[in-house]
């Protein structure tokens, strides 16, 4: 089933457009992720550079992968969830649109929580940011992606709560699509993470 | 190019179909791991895995299949310049000693 999100009966899209036809809103993220994944490729390629410079400390055996996996998961749903409340809204469905925003949100909260739990775990094993350029750039990456995922829950509760006093309707879906692109954003990032960081230096790929 | 051309997005049955093919492909990165396969087997199927992955979210979560080219450039420029960086940095590191 395809959706045309421009027809007369979904959502009206009344945003600025640009000589190229093209939203205005819309071209700044497309920019704005654009610029991001160069943020991220410097910091994956840090890692990368950095992956077998443990100085004598601990290295990827603390990784616990089911925890992980676990966590992954769980953000590869949130992605599934925004899509949905974005179909809900254009539909002009607002119900549904407040429920699959909320999931979103919470299972952005759980990835976020346990992102944190490990990091205590790591710190407890003796791996903080000094010990090692290894663990350095380790932190220094899961640590950016998760400010992303915090700064993502915001703007989810901040449209759920626009949404509760009228300020979000079916005719602001172009908001919430914006919104989705910064969380998928978010979510392919971590889908590179999960593999580079964790499994590929888990299985002795980095050399170790 | 008119975005109108552009302007089709999944239904919520795709949509979810995606999101099975996800969970699968992600259950098999985690099994392959625990099968504990030689690294030369293993890496590249993770890698092709992740590419995989990648390619479902930002082609039909982001739409870019759907929406026009020019987000489609914006998005790949980004992607060949980190990695053009992380070849710039590696080669630093291998030709400079550091």
């Amino acid at each position: 089933m395809t959706v045309d999100v421009h027809s007369p009966e979904s959502t009206a899209d009344h945003g600025h457009h640009t000589s190229l036809g093209i939203s205005n809103t819309k071209l700044a993220m497309w920019c704005f992720i654009g610029s991001e994944c160069l943020f991220f490729g410097a910091l994956i390629s840090a890692y990368l550079i950095y992956i077998n410079e443990r100085a004598d400390g601990p290295g990827a055996e603390l990784f616990d992968i089911e925890f992980t996996s676990a966590s992954t998961f769980i953000l590869l749903m949130s992605s599934l969830s925004m899509v949905l409340a974005l179909a809900g809204i254009q539909a002009g469905d607002m119900r549904r649109f407040r429920i699959w925003i909320v999931a979103t949100g919470l299972m952005g909260s759980v990835f976020l929580a346990g992102q944190i739990y490990e990091f205590t775990v790591f710190l407890s094993e003796g791996a903080n940011v000094t010990v090692s350029p290894f663990w350095s750039a380790f932190f220094l990456l899961t640590g950016f992606h998760g400010v992303h995922v915090a700064f993502g829950i915001l703007m989810l509760i901040a449209a759920w709560a626009s949404s509760l006093t009228g300020r979000l309707r079916m005719e602001n879906a172009e908001t919430i699509e914006n919104l989705g692109l910064y969380w998928h954003f978010v979510d392919v990032v971590w889908i590179l993470l999960f593999t580079l960081v964790y499994l590929i230096p888990a299985l002795g790929g980095g050399g170790s | 190019m008119a975005e109108s051309e552009h302007s089709y997005h999944p239904g919520r049955r795709e949509y979810i179909q995606i999101g099975v093919i996800l969970t699968v492909l992600t259950a098999i990165e985690v099994g392959l791991f625990y099968a504990d396969p030689p690294p030369a087997v293993a890496i590249p199927v993770l890698l092709a895995l992740t590419a995989l992955k990648f390619i479902l979210v930002v082609f039909w979560f982001m739409h870019l299949r759907f929406d026009t080219p020019l987000f489609r450039r914006l998005f790949f420029t980004g992607g060949i310049l980190a990695t053009i960086i992380y070849g710039i940095v590696a080669a630093t590191f291998y030709f400079g000693g550091a």
